[in-house]
């Protein structure tokens, strides 16, 4: 790779109140470049996410991001399941426009680059029809879009996003999917997601990186996006099946462990035919 | 009600009213709205103190904001917000009931600490109570944007670079400066309605911070110069006036803003 990557890690090592949360974690990501942050609750996907952000110091290791010169952070960030106070008198244009300066000091004055500016980052997210409502009462799917937009307004070289799928409808999470590949292509930014089911993301992610008790495992997605590659890294066996053209990861065991556990218990087994 | 011994209740409660009224949208959309009752309350053995050793009550008052800012920002590191707030004022209610035991003389005293003594303000109140005031307003109107940052959510105030606790620390001394200003006017009890009736209903009029803040003071002034007037005239105590007016402002804009929030806890 000729050009610098957008987020390179080396040897991370992060232990949280003397558990050690991650051990080695060595990746880069590509600038540019959609990459999924996989792996199971408590593998320490959010940790990672927050030491990249700065707000959780590592015990050894590096982490480099491509700063783009134009001073202050380079990285764009939208936390896990964020609960917007709806009593809180503030529009989606506000949450965005603090994306922008929100650290700076005394009152906003007017301006109209800056309104500009802002007004992009809506049209770009499609927030244009509910950007002057309160952002407390926007459903799941638009609070993310304003999440997105807060975090992406500096026009960092790096987004990460922290489970933003977690608790959306099937079709919404589509649509965010949709607009972030969008929005990582329009923009040239490199986008960090994390998530547990790696299911929605097979059609735009460009590589992956899984997190495991034992290590962290990164590839390009076609490459550990079959059979044997992630039964060994999930440690039981999955299948890589394409259905429709599309690619799904099914997890074989699953049904071995329900069939085990109805026939434990007979009350269940009865209910269902 | 214009006359020249009513001028100093006039001046020193408009100061007070737009002070509270600029914190208090910050106390209300932070949910600080207990540090905002605890620290009054917690400043008023200050005053108690400041008498037993014959000095000025206002030092007290300060020196008493200033620990509780100090004690509650640092129980916060091991406790929830609302258990370290509430550690805080045990502490300072048991420093206030020895101080109060050790004087006789204080009954009239504690009173009007408690409730507010709005037509007895000497002129020698109006600078320290305008100074403070000003020192309120302008540190809250410089963090306008990192508190509002803050107050949507604490991880992406601090993604921003606006400081782990920092704002939280700067916040409440903002609450104990304008709890100095106002305690020697309105009291200790009445702080606090001061800051949260007006705040909470402004936040129901409009869904722009600026024009809510700016709402938040015209609320206020409202209110204390009502509550002035009517207790001039009925010779009831102000501070019931500004507590029931701070109910009806707020009973006010819930009903405007009906289909609202109403539904969310």
């Amino acid at each position: 790779m000729t050009q610098a990557a957008a987020l390179s890690v080396e040897g991370l090592g992060i232990s949280l109140s003397g558990r050690q949360i991650l051990k080695d974690v060595k990746f880069q990501v590509a600038p540019g470049e959609f990459c999924a942050l996989i792996g199971a609750n408590g593998s320490g996907k959010t940790t990672l996410l927050k030491a990249i952000v700065g707000l959780v110091k590592p015990d050894s290791g590096r982490i480099t991001v491509d700063v783009d010169g134009s001073g202050g952070t380079s990285v764009g960030y939208v936390p896990q399941k964020i609960s917007l106070d709806p009593h809180l008198p503030l529009r989606a244009r506000d949450v965005v426009m603090l994306g922008l300066d929100g650290a700076r000091l005394g009152l906003p004055l007017p301006s109209s680059a800056r309104d500009a500016r802002v007004e992009e980052m809506l049209q770009a997210v499609g927030a244009g029809d509910f950007a002057e409502r309160r952002v407390g009462l926007l459903s799941g799917g638009q609070q993310q879009r304003i999440l997105v937009a807060h975090a992406l307004v500096r026009r960092p070289r790096l987004l990460l996003l922290d489970e933003p799928l977690a608790s959306l409808d099937v079709r919404s999470v589509a649509e965010i999917v949709a607009l972030l590949r969008r929005l990582s292509l329009q923009y040239g930014t490199a986008i960090l997601l994390s998530a547990h089911d790696m299911n929605p993301l097979l059609p735009v992610m460009d590589r992956i990186v899984y997190l495991a008790s034992c290590c962290a495992v990164s590839g390009k997605a076609d490459e550990v996006v079959r059979t044997e590659v992630l039964s060994r890294l999930y440690g039981y066996h999955v299948d890589v099946v394409r259905v429709h053209g599309r690619v799904v990861v099914i997890a074989a065991h699953e049904p071995e462990e329900i069939r085990a556990a109805l026939a434990r218990d007979p009350v269940h087994t009865a209910e269902i035919p | 009600m214009f006359g020249s011994f009513m001028t100093n209740a006039w001046i020193v409660a408009t100061m007070v009213a737009i002070t509270a009224g600029i914190v208090g949208f910050f106390v209300v959309v932070r949910r600080a709205a207990f540090a905002a009752h605890v620290l009054p309350l917690g400043a008023f053995p200050g005053a108690a103190a400041a008498s037993l050793l014959g000095v000025n009550e206002l030092l007290g008052i300060i020196a008493f904001s200033a620990l509780g800012v100090l004690g509650i920002s640092q129980l916060q590191r091991w406790e929830r917000r609302e258990v370290a707030t509430a550690l805080w004022l045990a502490v300072a209610l048991a420093l206030g009931t020895l101080f109060l035991s050790m004087t006789r003389r204080y009954s009239q005293g504690v009173y009007a600490l408690l409730f507010g003594e709005v037509f007895g303000i000497r002129s020698a109140l109006i600078a320290p109570v305008a100074v403070l005031g000003a020192i309120a307003i302008a540190v809250t109107l410089l963090l306008y944007r990192p508190l509002l940052l803050d107050s949507l959510s604490p991880e992406l105030g601090e993604a921003a670079g606006t400081g782990r606790g920092r704002i939280e620390l700067a916040f409440l001394a903002v609450l104990a400066l304008c709890t100095a200003t106002a305690l020697p006017v309105v009291g200790a009890l009445m702080v606090f309605s001061l800051m949260v009736g007006p705040a909470s209903a402004a936040r129901f009029l409009t869904d722009r911070p600026l024009l809510a803040l700016t709402l938040s003071v015209v609320l206020s002034l409202a209110t204390v110069w009502s509550a002035i007037a009517l207790s001039y005239l009925s010779n009831w105590p102000v501070g019931f006036f500004v507590g029931v007016l701070g109910g009806v402002s707020y009973a006010a804009g819930r009903l405007r803003h009906r289909g609202g929030p109403a539904h969310v806890r």
